[in-house]
């Protein structure tokens, strides 16, 4: 009970509740857990037995049980009976049994289909019934179960009641919003007909609760549908003008704290927004008017003082500058939101500067007021360091990330350093991709990129992922001006009594590459390098370590004078005896070759490091993301075999890419590996199982279009060449080349075996609908394979227009006495027919906006299948045939391509964007092309490529 | 020049994407009600989430929300969603709404929906929506549906209860269930 009287009153004045005093009895509040489990217990046997008993409850008791029911599971315990008492309680002719009935359905609903029947029965009747109460009961229902039985069911009724000429009021709001939770879940089951363009002119209602609800289903009909509801646009505009000028008092009830109907308002603002500017001059005016309005109240002094009063004008404030940003036309009206704006981020209410901070993130990419966003740095700043809430300082982050350019780079990568040693774990690593991310973009001298990057290290080490700090070096690496700074800096950072794992990992390679560079200064000479690196192996994990000792015999080869030290250091048994067979492995190899090998050999094996390419090739990251580091090689050499047998040693795929210089994700950075003098290679035992594991991968696809074909043909979407299909009979690889509408496939048929293949016959197979878009000829091959064998075979390709599917390619042979029966899907895909095009910012958006119609517009949001490393996926956007669009998207996180789709009867173009979330593992994948058909098939294609 | 390793996540992603064409993502998806203890006192569902979900999901947001001071900002990014929260004595009213979803006016719906408590019940307090739940439900279903504010004005929700509450009288005798509960 003492809970009880804790409570106080929230608006008025305290009054003990009248109905529940009597309650308390019933439910022991405020007594122990176990007490109320007990109870609980109590009443659910006694309603359970109430149900069973042979006596038949009356409606009074069934609803009264039920209501006990959804009381004690709204109190948090399971209930797993009573769904029949309530469907029952749903055909009762009294009110209050069946509101109870619905509101258990509701609240306690399971896909128990046989009661979706009966409830759809029930809820027919009701529908049926012509009375408003019980019409809006069942509409309730509907809405809040939602589910596809339902909107099976009655989405085809819904419209009926909502045009209806006498539908009251009340149930027109509800059927109305009834009809677009059903479109939301299940618009297959809504039908466009007549009733949208009625639908329309509910924006004329006299009555705002309809207009309102009315509102909320035009726009989410129209994000789908824009041409069906454009008339929409003009009876906004009026609708909101009509509002925006009207006095405090004219809306009556619909008036909140002075502002006229708020929610309307808002509604009508985002519905203007499904569409681009209205083409028509007055109906622009019209809205640009009202814009002014809104943004000219802002400045007028507030009718009353009440926060909600603020609060409603704002919102409606902040939603017509959303309209202001969507449209990006007027300079005028988005400075004017940009001013508003700054004045927001000084207002003594957090929530207007949270809401300040967000909205000028958007801003900040608009060419008209990127600028303008700028003047307000100290603001921001002063946020980043005063702000007592930690969500309003993300949003500053986020805003300083957003108006981040080359003039104001190294100010905003300074304070968000600063920022950093403060700031909340849970955004640390997110600011440290941040500023990585600015550092590189805007580096015009690097030894500020190398300070910064050094600077994260320290700082927030934990958090400095494996990409950022591999990117340091590759940088390094790649340019020879700031090596001599980079070694300097590192070994001084090294000096620190305690440095994180990350910079000895860092500092390890630097110095293994560059140490000769500061060898000349007394205080840093090669013995001292040495000791000082030494100092902290003991300290490092495994990883680590290894990368140390692979320093180590770089070191033997750029200071001969401490060869015999190091030596020292390998033959210790601490090394040569270690229990981790990678270090113990690596001490002998390297004692071994320092030992045995000439000068020159040493020069040649320990030569610094080939520059990084520019670019890692799609297919190894992957493989290697797959297989896992260290077997890679190893893969890579038995494929990279197998294709040039294959193709008379002319492959020149991008599995060859070398491999050596690729970083890959060990700690093996000096890329040893691939030495060959240093012979690292795995035991023979581990190269078998490797081979296992690449005829295990495809052993399995065997006719009819076996299981992983689909997997091969989808790492064919973004390259043109490699094996397509693999069992211990048969290899069959690719090359193939496209140009605008036409292209050529090689198809090799490798007879594994030492065995004939009799009756050889591929077979394409086509759709007839594939058939009338994709014109494929070949000519039959020689019915003998011999052992060992290859042939070949050509297909011509023409692409007459778009295509979904893909063609069969079925391979029936006899080996031995068997019959083969082989199906694989060969990879012709629409993007094949892609040619780059290449862009500007200004141009890419321009025509983005062009395509705004959202049949032109295909969305998938995905979870990251592989690894989200942004090489990768710009090889692979490259790799599926657009353009890949740098400096365009004003997040440089996001990745925006551009191309044109050739066929025979038309050019389709193309726009892409992909934003990763780096923090949710997922992307989110927009293609816009002219053509419905293109945009989904593309969407589709290449969602499956991350 | 190329960007450095992964890229970082960007939170305005939704915002910024808002702006050049809601591609959909502007509803409610559920509001709770939840006592400062972290008791749930009322749950109400957009769409549809299984038990295992929500209960998960109920019980991660209240601990962040419980969590802050009181004069912190109303609003806070929660998974991929916004979350709108305000504290009225000793019950947290939150609803989680979209990434496009106009935050300013999803806390006035939040106060309204209060009104129409405080109206109906006549000072509610927290004990008026654990032994009335299902009115403080009813009340919701005719101001919101699907997600979506079914009606603004406070007269027309109002009504729409009072004729309820009438059919309801003249139904049966004036005792209320729950006073039947007590009985029981």
């Amino acid at each position: 009970m003492a809970e009880a009287t804790q409570h106080q009153q929230w608006t008025g004045e305290w009054l003990p509740g009248m109905a529940c005093s009597c309650l308390l009895h019933w439910f022991p509040l405020g007594k122990s857990k176990e007490a109320e489990i007990k109870r609980i217990n109590k009443e659910l046997a006694n309603i359970r037995s109430k149900f069973k008993g042979d006596k038949a409850l009356d409606g009074y008791s069934k609803k009264k049980y039920v209501c006990k029911l959804l009381f004690i599971f709204l109190l948090g315990h399971d209930i797993d009976f009573g769904h029949m008492e309530a469907v029952n309680l749903l055909s009762s002719n009294r009110y209050t049994e069946k509101q109870i009935g619905y509101l258990f359905i509701s609240v306690l609903v399971n896909s128990n289909s046989e009661l979706i029947r009966l409830i759809n029965n029930a809820i027919k009747n009701d529908l049926a019934s012509r009375n408003p109460t019980f019409m809006g009961l069942a509409l309730h229902c509907i809405a809040n179960v939602g589910s596809r039985e339902m909107a099976e069911a009655f989405a085809g009724e819904i419209p009926k009641i909502l045009v209806a000429g006498d539908t009251m009021d009340s149930v027109k709001q509800s059927a109305a919003l009834c009809l677009l939770r059903l479109y939301r879940t299940s618009p297959d089951f809504v039908p466009m007909g007549d009733w949208t363009s009625r639908v329309v002119h509910l924006l004329n209602d006299q009555h705002l609760g309809v207009v309102t609800a009315a509102t909320s289903l035009i726009t989410t009909l129209a994000q789908k549908n824009p041409e069906e509801f454009k008339t929409s646009v003009s009876l906004a505009v009026s609708r909101l003008s009509r509002i925006v000028t009207s006095a405090s008092t004219d809306l009556q009830d619909y008036t909140y704290y002075f502002v006229p109907a708020p929610w309307l308002s808002v509604k009508l603002l985002r519905l203007l927004q499904c569409y681009p500017p209205p083409e028509d001059a007055a109906v622009r005016g019209r809205l640009t008017e009202c814009l002014e309005t809104i943004l000219n109240k802002a400045q007028e002094p507030p009718k009353s003082k009440k926060v909600q009063h603020s609060n409603a004008k704002n919102a409606v404030l902040f939603e017509a500058i959303s309209l202001i940003i969507h449209h990006d036309s007027e300079p005028n009206l988005l400075v004017r939101a940009c001013n508003q704006l700054g004045q927001f981020l000084q207002h003594r209410e957090t929530n207007l500067r949270y809401l300040a901070l967000e909205s000028m993130c958007t801003l900040a990419s608009s060419e008209f007021s990127h600028e303008a966003v700028k003047t307000h740095i100290e603001t921001v700043i002063n946020a980043l360091k005063t702000e007592r809430d930690v969500s309003v300082r993300q949003r500053a982050v986020d805003l300083l990330y957003a108006m981040c350019d080359r003039s104001n780079a190294q100010q905003i990568v300074a304070e968000m350093l600063n920022y950093l040693e403060t700031a909340d774990y849970s955004i640390r690593e997110e600011i440290v991709l941040k500023v990585a991310i600015l550092a590189e973009k805007y580096a015009v001298d690097y030894t500020w990129y190398v300070d910064t990057i050094l600077n994260l290290i320290r700082i927030a080490g934990d958090y400095v992922s494996e990409e950022v700090w591999y990117r340091v070096i590759q940088i390094v690496i790649n340019r020879d001006d700031v090596q001599g700074y980079a070694a300097k800096t590192v070994f001084e950072a090294l000096q620190a009594p305690a440095c994180h794992e990350n910079l000895v990992k860092v500092g390890g390679y630097i110095l293994g590459e560059f140490g000769n560079l500061i060898a000349g200064d007394p205080r840093s000479s090669p013995l001292i390098q040495f000791n000082l690196l030494h100092s902290k192996f003991h300290l490092c994990s495994v990883p680590t370590r290894a990368l140390l000792l692979s320093t180590y015999i770089k070191f033997v080869n750029l200071f001969p004078e401490i060869k015999t030290t190091i030596q020292d250091v390998l033959r210790s048994d601490s090394q040569l005896k270690n229990a981790d067979v990678e270090l113990q492995q690596r001490a002998v190899e390297y004692l071994r070759l320092s030992t045995i090998a000439s000068t020159d050999i040493l020069a040649t094996v320990l030569e610094e490091m080939p520059p990084f390419p520019e670019r890692e090739s799609s297919i190894l990251a992957k493989l290697k993301k797959k297989k896992g580091p260290g077997t890679v090689t190893d893969l890579e050499d038995i494929k990279k075999e197998r294709n040039s047998d294959m193709n008379g040693g002319t492959e020149s795929t991008p599995v060859n890419a070398s491999t050596a210089s690729t970083p890959s994700p060990s700690a093996d950075l000096l890329g040893l590996g691939a030495a060959p003098v240093t012979s690292s290679a795995p035991p023979p035992s581990s190269t078998g199982s490797l081979l296992v594991d690449v005829f295990s991968d495809s052993a399995s696809v065997v006719a009819p279009l076996a299981p992983g074909s689909e997997d091969n043909f989808a790492r064919f979407v973004c390259k043109n060449n490699g094996v397509l299909f693999e069992n211990q009979l048969l290899q069959i690889g690719l090359k193939s080349e496209f140009r605008q509408n036409l292209g050529r496939m090689f198809i090799f048929y490798g007879n594994k075996t030492s065995t004939q293949f009799l009756n050889f016959t591929p077979t394409l197979i086509c759709s007839d609908e594939l058939k009338s878009s994709l014109n494929l000829q070949t000519k039959p091959v020689d019915p003998t394979v011999e052992g060992g064998a290859q042939v070949q075979q050509v297909v011509n390709i023409e692409c007459i227009s778009d295509f979904m599917e893909a063609p069969i390619l079925n391979i029936q042979f006899r080996y031995g006495g068997t019959f083969q029966n082989i199906s694989v899907k060969l990879p012709i895909t629409l993007n094949k027919f892609f040619q780059p095009t290449e862009m500007a910012s200004q141009d890419f958006f321009q025509r983005w906006k062009q395509l705004s119609n959202p049949q032109q517009e295909m969305q998938n949001i995905f979870k990251a299948k592989h690894p989200m490393d942004t090489e990768i996926t710009k090889a692979k956007i490259i790799g599926f045939g657009s353009a890949l669009l740098e400096e365009v998207d004003p997040n440089p996180a996001n990745f925006v391509g551009a191309g044109i789709i050739h066929t025979k009867t038309t050019q389709i173009g193309c726009l892409l964007r992909l934003e990763p979330n780096l923090q949710a593992q997922m992307y989110r994948l927009t293609l816009r092309t002219s053509k419905e058909t293109v945009s989904q098939r593309l969407c589709e294609l290449l969602s499956e490529q991350f | 020049m190329r960007s450095a390793g992964r890229p970082g996540p960007a939170p305005y992603l939704a915002r910024l994407s808002a702006a050049q064409g809601p591609g959909g993502g502007a509803m409610m998806r559920f509001m709770l009600l939840f006592s400062r203890q972290g008791k749930l006192r009322l749950q109400k569902w957009y769409l549809a989430t299984s038990d295992k979900e929500k209960k998960k999901m109920v019980r991660e947001l209240m601990q962040v929300v419980l969590a802050r001071k009181p004069k912190m900002c109303s609003f806070l990014e929660w998974r991929d969603l916004k979350v709108v929260y305000k504290r009225y004595a000793s019950l947290y009213f939150c609803c989680a709404i979209e990434g496009q979803d106009n935050e300013l006016i999803t806390l006035e719906l939040i106060h309204r929906y209060v009104e129409l408590l405080d109206k109906y019940f006549g000072s509610v307090c927290e004990l008026d929506i654990i032994f009335n739940f299902e009115k403080a439900y009813f009340i919701l279903d005719e101001f919101l549906m699907g997600g979506e504010i079914q009606d603004t004005s406070k007269k027309s929700v109002l009504k729409a209860i009072e004729q309820a509450d009438l059919l309801q009288e003249e139904d049966e005798s004036p005792r209320s269930v729950l006073e039947e509960m007590g009985l029981a």
